[in-house]
């Protein structure tokens, strides 16, 4: 594993009795790259997502975080990463303050009270700040996931339909933050979303998946191209529809 | 273990008792009710005139103590059901955050409400009737150390059922202090029980605390009383132990069948 490399997965597998929802899927990601992960509705991408976090037991193959086997380093590579997904509602009950000390405690970042009150300002949450997250926008709830997703200043950043069911302006906002965020510290982003502009916009590379696979990989503003495509929207559909005819077209 | 992940489990349910006050109504209304009940059946009975038994020693001491072991089990039962109403075990589990440091975490939360409880209790005990528990001297520690190690135990089992059947198991975890009660000889000596409940009392950690709390009010032998300290101590520290593993067993479950990540989604 080179020093650029943040993260190594090889042969990931994962069944369940009959169904193979991650069959055999390798890549890395180096530091300051944002790679995409793309493909319909059940093709694996959730589920590669949580065996990267650890809440998900691989059947088969290995993670390397930071040069570390996730799998007995689990605590240890979890401080050095971090996620928000649209699907992991933050406490509804607490307010922004509270939820973002309880995550900060929950990493250990040192500071937390100057980190809190930096984080408020950069995400636009400071008139939010005792409000319950409950209450909040989806906007403003996604820019607080943000907040909760780089309180310890993750090397790798796990992102899972970030800008799902957001206005396109706050979207665009979200983005710019993890773009600025990725360049700014080196970070290594994994991204997961359906709307391919913005894949094009943020993803220096992608990963196509289908049934579990990856069935290609490269960099999202040549692909369409190279498959005869006149955009990535186009060459999803494709994929989605005919995935036997874009089989084996992955390389690390 | 990181004191720092201990604390933020603790804290988020020290939050969530600010911000909701109608959290804290549990934490006393029952304990209080029973202190009052009992108390005023004690009394009643006590007025009666039957021999030299002291009712309100006996009957409320055996309250206070059955509902700090109440108040600790569902204390911790409850600090885990508002992780799984949240939802909020991706967050957790996907953070630094052990196993073992939640389970403290949640600990903590039931000593401090369960404190709390037993200190609402004993005052409301010594105002209306009395009685000052604290009169039973430092046997009193030995007692309530095995009844919080049994309670936490208990804590963790149910919790374990919970997180392995997924909430509708939450029912199971209410009447368990009931049921426990029973075999406890909490109200009534174990001998008072048919043969064959005498002999799974023996099993439960908390009926050597209550047959010893009352021969240490009848001023009965301290010999045979180290005997069922170390007994019921040893069968809670067992339980304990067991409940942890258990806990451990089922997240493994869910680690594997997906069960830990889809578990927001499985009762949103």
């Amino acid at each position: 594993m080179s020093l650029k490399e943040v993260l190594k997965v090889e042969g990931l597998t994962k069944e369940y009795q009959t169904l193979k929802a991650v069959d055999d899927v390798s890549f890395t990601i180096n530091a300051g790259e944002i790679i995409g992960l793309l493909g319909p509705n059940g093709a694996g991408k959730t589920s590669i997502i949580n065996m990267i976090l650890g809440i998900l037991e691989p059947t088969g193959g290995t993670i390397q975080a930071f040069g570390l086997d996730l799998k007995k380093h689990r605590s240890e590579c979890s401080q050095r990463m971090n996620f928000a997904a649209v699907y992991a509602h933050l406490p509804p009950n607490l307010t922004v303050r509270q939820i973002l000390t309880v995550f900060g405690l929950l990493y250990s970042v040192p500071n937390l009270k100057e980190v809190i009150k930096n984080l408020l300002i950069k995400f636009d949450l400071q008139k939010f700040a005792d409000v319950r997250a409950g209450v909040l926008s989806s906007g403003e709830a996604s820019r607080l996931s943000l907040a909760k997703a780089v309180i310890n200043n993750p090397h790798l950043l796990l992102l899972d339909e970030p800008t799902a069911s957001l206005d396109p302006n706050v979207a665009k906002e979200i983005r710019g933050q993890i773009k600025d965020y990725a360049k700014n510290k080196q970070a290594a982003v994994l991204w997961t979303s359906h709307n391919m502009k913005e894949i094009e916009a943020v993803c220096d590379r992608v990963l196509f998946l289908s049934h579990g696979k990856i069935l290609l990989s490269g960099d999202p503003r040549r692909l369409p191209a190279e498959y005869g495509k006149n955009d990535l929207e186009e060459l999803f559909i494709a994929l989605a529809n005919k995935p036997v005819s874009f089989a084996n077209h992955h390389t690390l | 273990m990181k004191i720092s992940r201990i604390y933020a489990v603790f804290l988020r349910q020290i939050y969530l008792l600010k911000g909701s006050p109608a959290r804290l109504v549990p934490v006393f209304v029952w304990i209080v009710l029973d202190v009052a009940q009992w108390g005023f059946i004690s009394k009643y009975l006590g007025g009666l005139g039957l021999g030299s038994f002291n009712f309100i020693s006996v009957i409320l001491g055996a309250i206070i103590l059955w509902g700090f072991l109440s108040r600790v089990q569902h204390g911790v039962m409850m600090a885990f059901l508002e992780d799984i109403w949240a939802p909020n075990f991706l967050n957790y589990f996907a953070s630094p955050l052990k196993i073992g440091e939640y389970l403290l975490g949640l600990s903590l939360t039931s000593i401090a409400t369960a404190i709390c409880g037993f200190l609402a209790m004993i005052v409301l005990a010594g105002a209306a009737f009395g009685y000052n528990i604290f009169k039973l001297g430092l046997i009193l520690l030995p007692f309530i150390l095995i009844l919080f190690l049994f309670a936490i135990g208990m804590g963790i089992f149910i919790s374990a059922v919970i997180f392995r059947f997924g909430p509708a198991a939450e029912w199971l975890g209410w009447p368990i202090p009931v049921i426990l009660a029973i075999f406890s000889g909490v109200y009534y000596p174990i001998r008072t029980l048919p043969v064959a409940m005498q002999w799974l009392s023996k099993l439960v950690p908390s009926s050597y605390v209550f047959e010893s709390l009352r021969a240490v009010l009848a001023g009965n032998g301290s010999g045979e009383l180290a005997v069922n300290l170390t007994i019921g101590g040893a069968l809670a520290f067992v339980y304990f132990f067991a409940a942890y593993k258990f806990f451990i067993r089922v997240y493994r479950h869910n680690l594997q069948n997906g069960m830990l990540a889809r578990f927001g989604a499985e009762i949103g």
